[in-house]
């Protein structure tokens, strides 16, 4: 069977079709300040196809990921930070002078290496993450009180680095955007246009690599433990492991997310960590449907769009509207927008309204070129 | 020792605003696996009561002589307002989604969110209007024999209840925005709770000054504590409750009405909320975020307490708050000054309330570890326990 031969493949074909012409067309099309936002949105779809791995695939509700893309952002940041410090006093960046800080704390050393800060971006709180979760997990800890705990360790974090002026500037945060990179400020037009083709083609590797994740058994072993984790236990497969992986997974994901999304702002700070930051990426997934690694990218982007069209034009109202769509979506769309078009819902909707009359009692059955159904 | 004792009260202060917030959440988890986010708002709204209350003590000319009693008045009416709200949010949302915990999870933090707005951008006097107007939609018919609610005469009977609680309500929000200007103009600006008279200061005793508020807090915490163990322990509908949370599907085998238990329960848990709102609201300045502040603490509460067990949640909300005294003023260094130096220095990097916190849950992580259920499990033969 071909893999374009289905409904839910045309659906997809549809949808990548626009997402690639979106990206291609983007540039030319939008003035840099859209640009720069869209490039955003893409890096933010990076941890939300994490998102969708840890909870539409393995129903794992982390409330934390903001606690991995900040250290992403942290890793980037201080590297371009260091890298354009030759000039301040000591050799290290300005803020360390404001709190009588002379020499480098040890852990910011390696950050001067690029090779270095390249592999962290993604390892660091991969590494993290598996150790938080293998901690966890390995006490069965599971559902909702994952999700509180994840929640804590979020807020634990938080307070950790905003309460830390001497080692990472506290509350203020690291500046990235009048830090030098190839000789080239990093918030100048055209390094922005450069991180928004790296964000769209990293988005697009994210996908080919998370689809790779879950369409084998390991991705079965994932929905086993969605849908019954006894059973997958009792089955002889140590559900541990497999959850400390994915969750470790997700991690390196939101890293990578949390970089690209800081050197796109100008700025990473502690306000990644904040619990609204982290409970919103969950909702971009619910939205777009999860379980579906396209819904994650579709809702990210959609809704930070929506978001940011919002907030210009209404201030207050978003926080209604936010609110209304995390209620509506777990009453009226558990599936998600990709979820209800792939089953079915436009039509059933147009039957509601009364345009379509006819509607499909039992499913149409596949058959090949002889007739035949096929099975 | 007179420091040890500063310290153990402290501890008691704060663990009993933990204790009187995580105790409805806790009841609440306990019955139907749900945690509430929109708790924390819920106990803002019982700190924006307070102040209302305050205000309408200040203003109308005849409850002025009982100004100093507005406390115990505010008490009964955050515990009413919170209630209704979680009942209504009962009924309306949380209804829907038995059985999955986490988008319960996710659709109590979008009313939380809405909560937090409405508050912001709608004048406070409306918005008591529209509480007033809930209760009594939602209660009348508790009232009404029920022999008139059925059929099409039932429906009507009820949407009449409902118009009639609407016009009370906007009567309520006009009556009240034109007597207290400070409630007619919607405001995101914190506002602030005077403590009366009486109970500002402290009482003496050998050599240390107690705060009478955080006193008072405490008296609320152990009054409210008495009454939830009463009602689970002694009455009908709590030993029902204790049933449902025991095993759900064989309480609605043996005729217990689950769908009120939910509705009992939701609506004491989210009164309770209330009730910590005005002890929170006698502590500090109320804004919408209010609830936040405290609402990570009451999950760790519920976490290492267990559910289904009071003593637990009561355990373990006095050791958090013994715990972030302890750490987070710095207590251990005063009371052991020559401790080896790299435990002083250790001890001494946590000693904000901030970092009290990191310390806390690196050390609830640990005891996890040890006892991945909290401290008091709920002893079943599921596999999924």
């Amino acid at each position: 069977m071909s893999i374009f031969s289905t409904k839910k493949s045309w659906i997809n074909l549809t949808i990548w079709v626009l997402i690639i012409a979106l990206i291609i067309a983007a540039p030319s099309v939008l003035p840099v300040f859209r640009l720069n936002l869209l490039g955003r949105y893409l890096s933010l779809a990076i941890v939300a196809l994490g998102v969708d791995l840890i909870w539409g695939f393995t129903g794992m509700l982390s409330l934390g990921q903001g606690i991995f893309f900040a250290l992403g952002g942290y890793c980037a940041a201080m590297f371009l930070q260091l890298n354009s410090a030759g000039d301040f006093p000591n050799g290290i960046p300005e803020f360390f002078g404001l709190y009588g800080v002379e020499k480098l704390p040890f852990f910011w050393e390696p950050f001067k290496s690029s090779i270095f800060t390249l592999i962290s971006i993604w390892l660091l709180p991969a590494i993290i993450a598996g150790l938080l979760g293998y901690l966890v997990f390995r006490n069965r800890i599971k559902g909702v009180y994952f999700s509180i705990l994840t929640q804590a360790a979020l807020l634990v974090f938080f307070n950790f680095f905003n309460g830390q002026q001497k080692l990472i500037n506290g509350t203020n945060g690291l500046k990235t955007d009048v830090t030098q990179l190839f000789g080239q400020m990093v918030g100048s037009e055209i390094m922005q246009r450069w991180f928004f083709w790296i964000s769209a083609v990293l988005v697009i590797l994210a996908w080919f690599f998370a689809r790779w994740i879950v369409r084998d058994r390991f991705g079965n072993i994932l929905i086993g433990i969605r849908d019954d984790e006894a059973r997958v236990r009792f089955t002889g497969y140590n559900p541990v492991i497999f959850k400390t992986i994915i969750f470790s997974i997700a991690g390196g994901l939101a890293g990578v997310s949390g970089a690209l999304y800081t050197v796109q702002s100008g700025i990473v700070s502690p306000q990644f960590m904040t619990v609204p930051f982290s409970i919103e990426m969950v909702i971009w997934v619910a939205v777009g449907g999860r379980g579906t690694l396209l819904g994650a990218i579709l809702g990210a982007v959609l809704i930070n769009y929506a978001k940011s069209l919002v907030s210009e034009a209404l201030p207050a109202s978003w926080m209604f509207i936010q609110g209304g769509l995390f209620i509506l979506v777990v009453t009226a769309l558990p599936e998600g927008v990709l979820g209800w078009i792939r089953k079915g819902g436009p039509k059933k909707l147009l039957f509601l309204i009364g345009i379509n009359k006819k509607l499909e009692t039992y499913p149409s059955l596949e058959v090949n070129e002889q007739g035949e159904v096929k099975s | 020792m007179q420091l040890l004792l500063e310290s153990l009260f402290n501890g008691v202060a704060i663990g009993s605003v933990l204790l009187v917030a995580a105790l409805g959440l806790a009841i609440v988890f306990g019955l139907m696996g749900v945690i509430n986010l929109a708790h924390g708002e819920l106990m803002m709204l019982g700190a924006y009561s307070t102040y209302i209350t305050q205000l309408i003590f200040k203003q109308v000319s005849f409850l002025k002589p009982f100004y100093d009693s507005y406390v115990i008045v505010a008490i009964g009416i955050a515990f009413l307002v919170s209630g209704t709200v979680g009942i209504l949010l009962e009924r309306t949302v949380i209804r829907r989604l038995y059985g999955s915990p986490l988008e319960t999870l996710l659709a109590t933090w979008g009313v939380s969110l809405i909560l937090q707005q409405f508050v912001r951008s709608v004048p406070l006097a409306y918005a008591s209007g529209l509480v007033i107007a809930l209760f009594f939609g939602l209660f009348s018919p508790l009232f009404i024999s029920d022999d008139l609610l059925h059929g099409a005469k039932g429906k009507l009977i009820k949407a009449c209840t409902w118009g009639f609680s609407a016009l009370l309500g906007v009567a309520t929000g006009g009556i009240l925005s034109s007597l207290i200007s400070k409630l007619s103009r919607a405001s995101a600006r914190n506002v602030d709770v005077t403590a009366p008279s009486w109970m500002r200061g402290g009482i003496d005793f050998v050599g240390i000054t107690f705060p009478k508020t955080r006193l008072l807090i405490i008296l609320i915490t152990v009054i409210s504590v008495l009454v939830v163990i009463f009602f689970l322990d002694k009455t009908a509908w709590g030993i029902r409750i204790r049933a449902v949370t025991q095993n759900r599907p064989m309480s609605d085998c043996l005729g217990i009405s689950t769908e009120t238990v939910d509705i009992i329960t939701f609506g004491i848990g989210s009164g309770l909320a209330g009730v910590a709102g005005v002890a929170v609201s006698l502590l500090g300045s109320v804004g919408p975020n209010v609830g936040g502040n405290y609402i990570v603490g009451c999950f760790m509460v519920v976490v290492l307490g267990g559910v289904g067990n009071l003593l637990g949640t009561i355990l373990a909300s006095f050791s958090i708050g013994i715990m972030t005294d302890l750490i987070g003023a710095g207590r251990l260094l005063t009371i052991w000054p020559e401790m080896p130096s790299p435990l002083y220095s250790t001890i001494d990097f946590f000693a904000t309330t901030s970092m009290a916190r990191v310390m806390i849950f690196a050390l609830i992580v640990i005891f996890l570890q040890f006892r991945p259920t909290g401290m008091f499990p709920q002893k079943g033969r599921m596999v999924e326990s």
